[in-house]
C-alpha cells in the first residue's frame, strides 16, 4: 500500500518517494518538494485538516488534498 | 532595503501587493528601485507572482528593471537558490544579497561564498543582515560594480510559458539537481530541525487558538474605534471649517458652490477613511511581520473552505469591519481565482464603519434605551444584530457562490509558516503608507467624482423649479416668523426637495413603499450611494436642521416626530428596522465598486455585486418590514 503525506502522525518523518501529476506539482517542487526530500509532519490544525509539515528547515502548511500528493516512504523502515 | 524596504522572502504577502519603489543617490548616480512581490519562482500562480513575471521576463514592459538584486535567504538557501539561478538566466546584471538573518547565524549555518560565486560567475554575491540594518555599504558598492552578462546560463533551457507546466517542471528539476549537488561544497549546516514551539501550541489549538483569534480581532477593533474616532473629527471638523471659510471668502455663483458644498467636501469625504485603513493595516501589519497571520490562516483554512473561501480570505473579511476598499485590496493574497473572486463579492457584506453613523442615528430613533436581561442594553444588542446579520449573509453568499462560479482549477493552501519575530517598525510604516496612497489615488478620485455629480443633482432641478421653491420657503419662514439659520435651513430643505435628487426620490417612491420609506427617505437612498454616511447628511438637509456632525439630538427629534398623513409616526420600529436592514446588504459605496472594477479587471463583478446586494437589501427589508408591523 502505497502511503501518502495525508496519513503520517504527527512527528514522524518520511522521504518523498514521488509527487502525483497535477497543476500543483511545479508549485511543490518550487517549495522544495521534491523527489528523495526529507519532510517531517510538525502538527495539525484543529479538524486535522491543513497539517504542517518541515522541509528541510522551513515550515509548510498544505491541505490535506495536497499532501494526498505526495507519496512518501518511512525513513524507521529503511533503517 | 536600500530604500527601507524589504523583499518578501516568504510566500505571505498579506500587505505587501502592490509593488513600493524608491530611489537614493549616490554621488552622480541615481538609483530607482522597485520592490517586488516576494515569490518562490518566476512562474506566477497568483496576481501578485504575475506582477514579477511580467516585469522581469516581458522586456517591453514598463517596469523592465536594468539590473536584479535578488534577497536570499541564508536560512532557506536551496529553496532561495531556485528563484535566484532563475533569475540570473534572464541574463540582466544581478546581484545576490545573502541574507544573513539572525535565523540564519542561530541555525548556525555557514555558506561559503567563494563556493557560491562558482556556481553563478557572473553575480555580484553580497551578505547583508536587514532586521540590524547591515551590509548597505556593500550591496551599494555592489550595484555600482554591476556588469553587462554575456549569455552564459545556470542551466540550459529556455524560459517556459506561464502555462507550460510540464516544460516549468523539467526546468525546476534541473536546476533543483545542480543546486543540491552545488550545496554541498557552498552550505555547512549544523543540523537543528524545527520543531512545534510551545507559542504554536496554543496558538493552533483547537480551542484556544480560536479563543485568542477571537480577542486579537476585538482587541483590534476596539482601538481602531477608539483611535480614529480623534483624527476623523478633526477632519471632519477641519474640512467643515475650510468650506465655510472659503464660501465666506469668495464671492457667491457657482463656483464657489462647486468648491464649497461638491469639491471640498468630496476630498474630506476621501480623507475621512485614512485614519482607519492606516489603523487596520498597522495592526493587520503587526501580525503579520510577527508571524501570527499565518497560523491564523493555519487554523481557518478548514473552517473557510466548505463555504468556497480559503485560509487567506478571514483577512480581507476582517479589513471589510472598518472598510471594505482595503479587504478587497487583500484579497489579491489568494492565489485561486474562484477563492478570491468570491472573498471580493461577499467583503462588502461584512458591516463597514460608514454604516455605523446610519446604525446609531436609527437606533437611536426607533429602539428604546432599555435594559433586558439586567445587563444587556436593547441598543447595542441591535447594534450587534446587524454586525451578525451582515457577517453570517456573507458566509452564506460565499456558500451559494461556491456552487454558481464554475472553475477548471482547484483552490490550494500552500503557506510558509515562518518563525515569530518582532516586527519591523519602518517596514510596518512604509506599508501603511502604500496603503493609505493607493486608497487616496485610486478610490479617491472616484469617490470625488460621485460626490461633485451628486452635489449637481441636488443642486439643479429642472426649469426654474429650485428658485421658486427657495422663495416660497423664504416667504413661509416670515410667515412662521423664523429666524435667520432656520429660514436658511427651510430654503435648504425645499430647494433639495425640488432638485434633481428631490424629484428622483419621489419617482422611486412607489418602489420603496412597501418597504415603509417615504420619498424622503429616497433621496436619502440616492445619495448614500457616495458613501453610506451621507445618509444622515442627507436626512439633516431634508428636515431642515444644522448637522453638526457630532450630536445629532435635533435630527432625531425631528425624524421622530416626522408623521404620515394618517397621523402614524414615519420612523416606526418597523420603518427603522427595515431601513437598517437595507442598510446591512445594499451595495451604497461607488468606491468599492470602483476598487472591485480595478481588482476583477472587468465591470462584470461590480454590477453583479451591485444587483445581488440590491435584491437582498429589497427583500431583506421588505421581509422586515411586513414581520415587524
Amino acid at each position: 500500500m502505497e502511503q501518502t503525506l495525508s496519513n503520517v502522525p504527527n512527528g514522524q518523518s518520511v522521504l518523498v518517494q514521488k509527487v502525483a501529476i497535477s497543476a500543483l506539482r511545479v508549485k511543490l517542487m518550487e517549495m522544495g518538494i521534491v523527489e528523495g526530500k526529507q519532510l517531517k509532519v510538525l502538527y495539525r490544525a484543529p479538524f486535522g485538516d491543513p497539517i504542517a509539515i518541515d522541509v528541510e528547515g522551513y515550515v509548510l502548511s498544505l491541505r490535506i488534498d495536497e499532501a494526498e500528493l505526495i507519496n512518501v516512504e518511512s525513513i524507521d523502515k529503511l533503517t | 532595503m536600500l530604500t527601507g524596504m524589504r523583499q518578501h522572502v516568504g510566500n505571505f504577502p498579506g500587505v505587501t501587493v502592490d509593488k513600493k519603489s524608491g530611489s537614493f543617490t549616490d554621488g552622480d548616480n541615481k538609483y530607482d528601485l522597485i520592490d517586488f512581490p516576494g515569490t518562490y519562482s518566476i512562474y506566477p500562480r497568483s496576481k501578485d507572482e504575475q506582477v514579477v513575471y511580467d516585469n522581469l521576463c516581458i522586456s517591453t514592459s514598463v517596469d523592465h528593471p536594468d539590473a536584479v538584486v535578488v534577497v536570499v535567504d541564508a536560512a532557506n538557501l536551496e529553496r532561495n537558490l531556485l528563484l535566484f539561478s532563475q533569475v540570473y538566466d534572464l541574463h540582466l546584471p544581478t546581484m545576490m544579497v545573502l541574507n544573513m538573518t539572525d535565523l540564519a547565524q542561530r541555525k548556525e549555518i555557514k555558506i561559503d561564498k567563494e563556493e557560491l560565486q562558482k556556481i553563478f560567475p557572473e553575480a555580484i554575491i553580497v551578505e547583508s543582515n536587514a532586521r540590524i540594518k547591515a551590509g548597505k555599504e556593500r550591496i551599494i558598492d555592489g550595484l555600482k560594480s554591476l556588469k553587462k552578462r554575456s549569455s552564459l546560463n545556470f542551466v540550459d533551457t529556455k524560459l517556459a510559458a506561464v502555462d507550460d507546466y510540464h516544460a516549468q517542471e523539467v526546468e525546476t528539476k534541473e536546476r533543483f539537481k545542480k543546486i543540491k549537488s552545488a550545496l554541498s561544497n557552498i552550505q555547512k549546516v549544523s543540523n537543528t530541525k524545527p520543531s512545534m514551539s510551545k507559542l504554536d501550541r496554543i496558538l493552533v489549538h483547537p480551542i484556544l487558538g480560536y479563543i485568542i483569534f477571537a480577542f486579537v480581532l476585538i482587541v483590534i477593533f476596539q482601538f481602531i474605534y477608539s483611535f480614529a474616532s480623534i483624527p476623523m473629527d478633526l477632519i471632519d471638523g477641519s474640512f467643515a471649517y475650510l468650506s465655510s471659510w472659503t464660501a465666506s471668502h469668495l464671492p457667491p455663483g457657482v463656483f464657489t458652490d462647486l468648491l464649497t458644498q461638491g469639491i471640498i467636501p468630496g476630498i474630506g469625504g476621501v480623507v475621512i477613511f485614512i485614519p482607519q485603513i492606516a489603523l487596520l493595516f498597522f495592526f493587520i501589519g503587526i501580525l503579520e511581520e510577527t508571524g501570527y497571520l499565518s497560523r491564523v490562516v493555519f487554523i481557518m483554512d478548514r473552517i473557510m473552505r466548505p463555504l468556497g473561501l480559503n485560509g487567506k480570505s478571514v483577512v480581507p473579511l476582517m479589513s471589510s469591519v472598518a472598510c471594505a476598499i482595503p479587504g478587497v485590496m487583500a484579497a489579491r493574497t489568494i492565489s485561486d481565482w474562484k477563492e478570491r473572486l468570491t472573498t471580493i463579492l461577499v467583503a462588502p457584506l461584512m458591516s463597514c464603519s460608514a454604516r455605523i453613523p446610519v446604525y446609531t442615528l436609527l437606533i437611536a430613533i426607533v429602539i428604546p434605551q432599555q435594559t433586558v436581561f439586567g445587563f444587556m442594553n436593547i441598543q447595542g444588542l441591535v447594534l450587534f444584530g446587524l454586525y451578525a446579520l451582515g457577517t453570517v449573509s456573507a458566509l452564506l453568499v460565499a456558500l451559494v457562490l461556491k456552487g454558481l462560479i464554475k472553475t477548471k482549477d482547484k483552490g490550494f493552501l500552500l503557506l510558509e509558516i515562518p518563525s515569530y519575530k518582532m516586527p519591523r517598525w519602518g517596514n510596518l510604516g512604509l506599508s501603511v503608507w502604500e496603503k493609505v496612497r493607493v486608497f487616496v489615488v485610486d478610490a479617491g478620485k472616484i469617490i470625488l467624482a460621485i460626490s461633485i455629480i451628486l452635489w449637481a443633482l441636488a443642486t439643479y432641478g429642472p426649469s426654474d423649479s429650485i428658485e421658486k421653491a427657495g422663495i416660497a420657503a423664504k416667504q413661509e419662514a416670515k410667515e412662521l416668523n423664523l429666524n435667520k439659520e432656520e429660514t436658511n435651513n427651510l430654503v435648504a430643505s425645499a430647494k433639495l426637495e425640488h432638485s434633481f435628487i428631490g424629484i428622483l426620490g419621489k419617482t422611486i417612491e412607489p418602489a420603496i413603499k412597501p418597504l415603509g420609506y417615504d420619498w424622503k427617505i429616497g433621496i436619502s437612498l440616492i445619495t448614500s450611494f457616495a458613501a453610506r454616511e451621507v445618509f444622515v447628511g442627507s436626512m439633516a438637509t431634508i428636515y431642515a436642521v444644522q448637522d453638526d456632525g457630532e450630536s445629532n439630538l435635533p435630527l432625531i427629534e425631528k425624524m421622530r416626530r416626522e408623521k404620515r398623513k394618517d397621523g402614524t409616526p414615519v420612523y416606526s420600529l418597523a420603518a427603522g428596522l427595515s431601513l437598517m436592514v437595507f442598510y446591512v446588504f445594499a451595495m451604497m459605496c461607488m468606491a468599492t465598486l470602483a476598487v472591485v472594477k480595478r481588482e476583477t479587471n472587468s465591470w462584470k463583478w461590480p454590477l453583479i455585486q451591485v444587483g445581488y446586494m440590491g435584491v437582498l437589501a429589497y427583500f431583506g427589508a421588505l421581509i422586515t418590514y411586513i414581520i415587524a408591523s
